[in-house]
């Protein structure tokens, strides 16, 4: 069976999340390009949107119409030649509706699980637990046809492991988009032993269709992306727990976010980045991968602390980030969670200040990582504002040094645990799938 | 013999803020000012400068395409509300694509020449960022031929055209050169706005400029040739001046000293329903100039300053052609040379042309010749450039469409 043929019937389970939705507009969208074939005039496409919540679904519907105008607003150059023979479409205005309203006919929203069974490819990108995937896995291999291949957007649950559970035979694949998956170019892909060859095929095809940029990644719990991003969370949290005797609690994590942050030029501090992701999430993978390595290390007493509060992050569905370890207005942090208190430290400019003075300050020319995105000289002035970072002598420039080289280390041990196949591969999770400007393995410090 | 019956003077001009992406004030999603505001601030910066704005006979609003950008018709309706006094006065709005300034400047110095006015107040103005630059490009595309050329044209049609004649010029004039011209253009336009507090591209402060001008192209998201830095803004503004007679000027206070003499004009139309004759060349920019030279009896070399409508870096470079200042295929080596800076040989775009300033397309005309106005009176501020005595007069081309409608004036220090 052909990629145009399975995308002919497509289930996504888990639809209404954050991933699952963009998934669904993805599919969708590539449902609406191959329904303008001649060949296809009298075929039937359906995108099978299932989740258990009903609430969700309904939000759902708005959020397909407004994705979709948004990619087709993005892809108006190429349209305009899907619909040249179509003599009543001028206007870049009605060629983006009309393709809306193709995409959107194919959609199926649904609470029935068993919308899958004539699917011949699912997307599962439901809750990251072991147990949960495992349970609808068994079912959906009972309702599907045995030529039905699945792809998983889990994050740190190893392929083979649920394969084996669910009795897949190979027809599983980890295809691991990253948040927002319609703007994210990085996909993880991660193939089992006994993953068979056609669904590899699907995923190298699939992945040239959406333009995606594809990295393998072993399969190992965390595999690329988390591998690094949850180590690089648990060293964040072990640096604030030796700065909080000199910065207390909310001190010590304002001091963290903002070193990895503005002097490591990252779009984001960590601690933000663990909202964006979900605190309840980052601890949910730590527990994934904790179990699947057989790894104690891999814990957080004060994550664990911060979900048991129910300070959990992630995102509301109008995309504003809820508050975690920073609370946010406007999506700008503006106070740090003080677990002893359980309430926010609020931000001042006064307070600020004195911290700042203590860290120390920027390098010359300091250039934020929006800036520096754009900077068709990013790569010297990367060079430039490390080699002086490396010449200061000032708390702040410490621990950045300190944080690129354990950066770097969490890096080469990936390269080393046979995770990531090489330290470009590295590299590209972190450049594509994070944002970060340079890869951790680099030679800057 | 003077090229006019009778002496024609501007004075007063003004610019609005071009507000638009690149300005810290803007933001995509936070209300915005409407077209009324633009007029009303263009009006009164103008009147401002003045001491009798009773005296103001008419008024004309140039514009291009409000009623779709904001749903907004009927314009010469808010000229009263710029002043008490302009109620129950006469005032037309002019439409030309992105010449309708250019226009609305010449319909306000016809009116005065025709003795049905002394004082003439020209506005233009235009609010594009009401909609996403996708729908925008549709709006736009209305001053190209919509029933023949828009179903076959590009999702981003006049950038497509442009595109087309950068293409065109690569081949002809060699690619390594015009596109370095046309990234120098890019530089020239951003350094100058930058000294412009008013320009959109005020607040710019990347430091490879040149390098960022050189940005390849990507065809799957936009044109084939050029990139969206070789682009005008997407901008709202309003740019406002006053056109008077000799006696006009003693009604509304205004010293001779403190205004320029309007020596001569073209405004040349071509058919919009004919393909550019030659990509290589803006000929209607080119007879305008010509025409305006000659009937201001001058040479390019008697000007000291030169606006032209870089609607898109390689219109810059035609532009300059067009104005003859450079040679067939020598504009981009003309411009790389530096000779258009504010220190080179005809400082072109003083305040960041369509560029650096912006293009709030009905406005762009008027704003042109309020900054060539401005230099001649030595009020350019950070921008002014040198007025030679041998050198007293200063040139604005705008242009609608491409290459179709355009207006070409000729001023003079008094």
């Amino acid at each position: 069976m052909t990629l145009d043929d399975r995308l002919q019937n497509v289930a996504i389970v888990g639809a209404a999340g954050k991933m699952g939705s963009g998934i669904g507009v993805m599919i969708a969208q590539e449902m609406a390009k191959l329904k303008l074939k001649a060949e296809n005039k009298n075929k039937v496409y359906r995108t099978n949107l299932i989740d258990i919540s009903e609430t969700a679904l309904d939000g759902l519907r708005g959020y397909m119409i407004t994705q979709l105008t948004k990619v087709a607003e993005k892809s108006t150059v190429h349209l305009r030649k899907l619909y040249e023979k179509r003599q009543d479409l001028i206007e870049n205005a009605d060629i983006i509706r009309t393709f809306v309203d193709n995409a959107s006919s194919v959609l199926n929203f649904t609470t029935d699980l068993n919308a899958v069974k004539d699917a011949h490819l699912v997307f599962e990108a439901i809750v990251e637990n072991d147990k949960v995937k495992t349970k609808i896995y068994r079912k959906m291999k009972k309702l599907c046809s045995p030529d039905t291949m699945f792809l998983t957007n889990t994050s740190s649950i190893p392929i083979s492991y649920l394969d084996e559970q669910a009795g897949l035979d190979g027809r599983l694949i980890g295809y691991h988009f990253y948040n927002p998956p319609v703007v994210q170019r990085l996909v993880e892909v991660i193939a089992a032993d006994n993953t068979v060859e056609e669904l590899r095929k699907i995923g190298d095809e699939l992945g040239k269709r959406l333009r995606k940029k594809l990295v393998p990644s072993c399969d190992i719990s965390g595999f690329i992306g988390n591998g690094h991003f949850i180590r690089d969370g648990l060293y964040a949290l072990s640096e604030v727990e030796r700065l909080k005797s000199t910065f207390r609690y909310p001190g010590a994590i304002y001091v963290v976010n903002r070193i990895t942050q503005d002097f490591l030029l990252r779009p984001m501090g960590i601690f933000q980045l663990i909202d964006y992701v979900g605190v309840d999430v980052f601890q949910c993978i730590l527990r994934v991968m904790r179990t699947h390595l057989d790894d104690t290390s891999l814990r957080s007493r004060f994550v664990d602390k911060l979900v048991k509060q129910h300070v959990i992050g992630g995102q509301y569905a109008d995309g504003s980030q809820k508050d975690g370890f920073l609370k946010y207005e406007r999506n700008r942090p503006a106070g740090i969670y003080n677990c002893s208190k359980k309430d926010y430290f609020m931000l001042n400019d006064k307070w600020k200040k004195k911290v700042d003075a203590k860290i120390g300050s920027l390098p010359d020319g300091f250039a934020p990582w929006k800036a520096l995105l754009i900077n068709p000289k990013k790569e010297d002035a990367l060079q430039s504002h490390f080699d002086k970072l490396k010449k200061m002598d000032t708390l702040g420039s410490r621990l950045a040094v300190d944080f690129l080289k354990k950066t770097k280390a969490i890096g080469e041990q990936l390269v080393n645990d046979g995770v990531a196949a090489s330290t470009k591969n590295v590299n590209a999770v972190l450049t594509n799938g994070f944002y970060w400007l340079y890869g951790p393995i680099n030679n800057y410090i | 013999m003077s090229f006019f019956r009778k002496k024609i003077y501007a004075c007063a001009g003004f610019n609005t803020i071009s507000l638009g992406s690149g300005r810290k004030e803007f933001h995509p999603k936070k209300p915005r000012p409407g077209i009324e505001y633009y007029i009303k601030e263009a009006g009164l910066g103008s009147i401002n400068q003045i001491q009798n704005p009773e005296a103001i006979d008419e008024g004309v609003i140039g514009n291009f395409v409000a009623e779709r950008f904001c749903k907004q018709g009927n314009l010469s309706g808010f000229f009263p509300m710029v002043h008490p006094t302009f109620q129950y006065k006469p005032c037309i709005r002019v439409e030309g694509a992105c010449d309708s300034g250019g226009l609305a400047i010449v319909v306000s110095i016809k009116t005065i020449l025709a003795d049905l006015a002394d004082v003439v107040l020209c506005i233009g103005v235009e609010v594009q960022n009401s909609v996403k630059a996708i729908y925008g490009a549709d709006y736009l595309a209305a001053a190209g031929w919509f029933s023949g050329e828009r179903k076959e044209g590009h999702a981003y049609f006049f950038p497509d055209q442009f595109s087309q004649r950068a293409g065109a010029c690569f081949e002809k004039f060699g690619k390594e050169k015009v596109l370095a011209g046309m990234a120098q253009w890019y530089v020239n336009a951003i350094e100058n706005a930058r000294k412009y507090p008013p320009a959109q591209e005020f607040h710019n402060k990347n430091p490879e400029l040149f390098a960022t001008g050189m940005t390849p192209p990507n065809p799957k998201v936009f044109c084939e040739n050029i990139n969206v830095f070789d682009c005008s803004k997407v901008s709202d503004g309003g740019s406002a001046m006053i056109f008077a007679s000799e006696e006009g000027l003693k009604k509304i206070g205004v010293d001779q000293k403190d205004a320029t003499e309007v020596m001569a004009y073209a405004q040349v139309q071509d058919n919009l329903t004919t393909p550019p004759p030659d990509l290589t060349k803006l000929s209607t920019c080119a007879i305008a100039a010509k025409r305006a030279y000659e009937r201001a009896a001058i040479k390019p070399g008697n000007l000291s300053v030169l606006e032209v409508h870089d609607c898109f870096t390689i219109a810059g470079l035609l532009a300059i052609e067009a104005a003859g200042f450079a040679d067939y295929g020598e504009g981009a080596d003309f411009v790389k040379d530096g000779r258009t800076k504010l220190t080179g040989t005809i400082p072109t775009n003083t305040t960041g042309g369509l560029i650096g300033y912006g293009h709030p397309t009905g406005a762009t005309g008027v704003r042109e010749a309020v900054d060539v106005v401005s230099q001649l009176l030595g009020k350019a501020g950070d921008c002014q450039v040198k007025i030679g005595a041998d050198r007293p007069y200063g040139m604005m081309s705008s242009m609608g469409g491409n290459d179709i409608t355009v207006v070409a004036m000729i001023f003079r220090q008094t």
